[in-house]
C-alpha cells in the first residue's frame, strides 16, 4: 500500500546520504527526486513542501519530513533499527552522535575553498585517529559482540560503517590500528542489503567533484 | 508490580523500568508528569522491604560549565518533566582534565550526565532518554517525528543564539540581523502555522511533548534578544504562556532555580580558560 519513500536532494551525498544508506540497509527501495538548480529548490518552497525552506526532505507514510534526524529516527524505528529500549536507544544516539559530529566534519571540509581544506582535513584526521575511532574500537572490545549496541544489528553499525568508508576514501591507513572496526566493516558490508548497496548502479552517491561542487553552490546559493 | 522491579529495588541495581508501565493509575495529559516524580516513589517504597533501602536511582547528575551552553535544553526539560537533579560543575583546566581522564567522557566532551546508571554524552542522546523516559516523545513514531521535525528546526535556531557570543565584534551586527530574520522569516511563521492548522494547545498530539518544552525555551532566547519579534506570533505568545504556567516550568522560572543567566563576558573568559583556547 505505502508508495515508495521519495528523496528530494540533490545528486550528491551530502546531508541525504546517511539516510539512503539506512533505507538500503533495512532492504527499502526508495525514489528519488534531484534537485539540478536553484529554480528547483525553490519550486519547492513555494509548494509548501519544506517546513524550514531546507532539504534534505523525504515523503513517506504519508508525511513530507525534514531534518535528517527526524527522517533518520523514523526510518530506524520503524525498521527495527533502533534498540529494544531506551537504554539500548541511549546508547545508540550517543554513538551515532559521536558519528554525525565527525559527518559535519566532513560535509563542511568537502565545501571548504581550497586553501582552507588541508588545515581543516588535518584537524578531521587527528580527531579521527584520536578520538572516534578509539572510542568505537572500545565498545566493541568491551562486549566482544559482533554488533555495537545489543547484539543485533542496528543503526548504529550502519553510520558508524557508513563513516569507515568515508575514513577509508581519506586515507586507508587511519584504520589500520583499528582491528574490531575494520572487521565489523567487513561483516557488515556481507549483508545482503548493504552488499547490495555497495554495487555499482546502487543509490550511493560518490565523493563530491568540482563540477558538483559548483553545482551545489548555485543549488544552495553558497558563497 | 513486577518481581523484576522489586529486586532491582532491593539489590540497589540501577532501576531500569520503565515506570510508566508500571502506573496503573495513569493520568492524562500532563498530570502525570507532574505528579510522576512522586508517584515514582510511593512505587519504590511499596516495593521493598525497608522503604528507606531503595536507592535505586540517585538523581541525575550534569556534568558541565556553570553557564546554558548545550546543556540549558537538559535543564529546561528535566525540570519540566518535574525531575530534580544535582550539577557538577566544570569550573577548571583540572576539572575537565579530571573528567576526560577518568574515561568518563566517551570522546572526550561535554555535556555528560550520570543517569540510570549510564554516563550520557551527546547531548541529543540525554534528551531523547529523557524525554522517552518521561513521556514527553509522542505516542507513536509518526508522532515522534513531527515532535522531531519540530525539534530540529529549534535546534539549529538555537545554535545561531548560542553562537553569537562567540561572534568575532565587528561581525556580530550582522549575524544578529541574519539571526533576526531566520527567526521572523524562517522558524516562527513555520511553528505559528503548526499551532494554527490544529488549534490545538500544543504542538503535537494535544498534549504536552518536549516539542512544547524546546520551542518554549527558544521563544524565551527570542524574546531576550528581542522582544519585538515575537509581536506578529499571537499563537506562539500564547503557547508560550500557557507553558510557562505549568507549575514546574514556572518553578524553573523563578529566581534560584538550575536556569542559567545569558552568557557574558566573564563566563566567556572562564570557559576559554577551561578549555585553554
Amino acid at each position: 500500500m505505502a508508495a515508495k519513500p521519495k528523496l528530494y536532494y540533490f545528486d550528491g551525498r551530502g546531508r541525504m546520504e546517511p539516510i539512503r544508506w539506512l533505507l538500503a540497509a533495512a532492504g527499502v527501495e526508495f525514489e528519488e527526486e534531484f534537485l539540478e538548480t536553484s529554480k528547483d529548490l525553490e519550486k519547492l518552497r513555494n509548494d509548501g513542501s519544506l517546513m524550514f525552506q531546507q532539504v534534505p526532505m523525504v515523503e513517506i507514510d504519508g508525511m513530507k519530513l525534514v531534518q535528517c534526524r527526524a527522517i533518520l529516527n523514523y526510518i530506524a524505528a520503524k525498521y527495527n533499527l533502533y534498540g529494544k529500549d531506551t537504554k539500548e536507544r541511549a546508547l545508540i544516539d550517543m554513538y551515532i552522535e559521536g558519528v554525525a559530529d565527525l559527518n559535519e566534519m566532513y560535509l563542511f571540509w568537502s565545501i571548504s575553498p581550497p586553501n582552507e581544506q588541508a588545515a581543516k582535513m588535518t584537524q578531521m584526521k587527528d580527531k579521527i585517529a584520536n578520538c572516534y575511532l578509539p572510542a568505537f574500537e572500545k565498545v566493541l572490545k568491551s562486549h566482544g559482540q559482533d554488533y555495537v549496541v545489543g547484539n543485533r544489528l542496528s543503526r548504529a553499525d550502519i553510520h558508524l560503517v557508513e563513516l569507515l568508508y568515508t575514513v577509508d576514501e581519506l586515507d586507508p591507513s587511519l584504520l589500520a590500528n583499528f582491528p574490531l572496526l575494520k572487521a565489523l566493516k567487513t561483516r557488515i558490508s556481507n549483508l545482503p542489503t548493504v552488499k547490495k548497496f555497495l554495487q555499482p548502479g546502487s543509490p550511493r552517491k560518490p565523493p563530491l567533484d568540482e563540477k558538483n561542487l559548483a553545482k551545489v553552490k548555485e543549488i544552495f546559493q553558497l558563497k | 508490580m513486577s518481581a523484576v522491579g522489586a529486586a532491582e529495588c532491593l539489590s540497589l541495581l540501577p532501576c531500569s523500568v520503565d515506570y510508566h508501565a508500571w502506573d496503573g493509575t495513569r493520568a492524562k495529559g500532563f498530570q502525570s508528569l507532574l505528579t510522576g516524580h512522586n508517584q515514582r516513589l510511593s512505587y519504590h517504597q511499596m516495593s521493598v522491604e525497608n522503604p528507606g533501602d531503595c536507592i535505586m536511582a540517585g538523581k541525575p547528575r550534569l556534568h558541565y560549565f556553570n553557564a546554558r551552553g548545550l546543556m540549558e535544553s537538559i535543564r529546561w526539560l528535566l525540570a519540566a518533566a518535574g525531575v530534580e537533579f544535582e550539577e557538577e560543575f566544570i569550573d577548571t583546566p583540572e576539572d575537565f582534565e579530571k573528567l576526560k581522564n577518568d574515561g568518563s567522557l566517551i570522546f572526550q566532551q561535554v555535556p555528560m550526565v550520570e543517569i540510570d546508571g549510564m554516563k550520557l554524552v551527546q547531548s541529543r542522546a540525554i534528551l531523547n532518554y529523557i524525554a522517552a523516559k518521561h513521556n514527553l516523545y509522542g505516542k507513536d513514531i509518526k508522532e515522534r517525528a513531527l515532535i522531531d521535525m519540530y525539534i530540529e528546526g529549534v535546534a539549529d535556531l538555537n545554535a545561531k543564539f548560542r553562537l553569537l557570543p562567540v561572534t568575532p565584534p565587528d561581525e556580530k551586527d550582522a549575524k544578529i540581523t541574519l539571526i533576526k530574520e531566520s527567526t521572523t522569516n524562517r522558524y516562527l511563521p513555520a511553528f505559528e502555522k503548526v499551532l494554527k492548522s490544529h488549534g490545538q494547545d500544543y504542538l503535537v498530539g494535544n498534549r504536552l511533548s518536549r516539542a512544547d518544552i524546546h520551542l518554549v525555551e527558544l521563544l524565551y532566547l527570542v524574546e531576550e534578544l528581542d522582544p519585538n519579534l515575537l509581536a506578529n506570533f499571537p499563537l506562539l505568545k500564547a503557547l508560550k504562556a500557557r507553558i510557562s504556567n505549568l507549575p514546574t516550568v514556572k518553578k524553573f522560572l523563578q529566581p534560584g532555580s538550575p536556569r542559567k543567566p545569558p552568557v557574558d563576558e566573564k563566563i566567556l573568559e572562564k570557559a576559554r580558560k577551561i578549555l585553554k583556547v
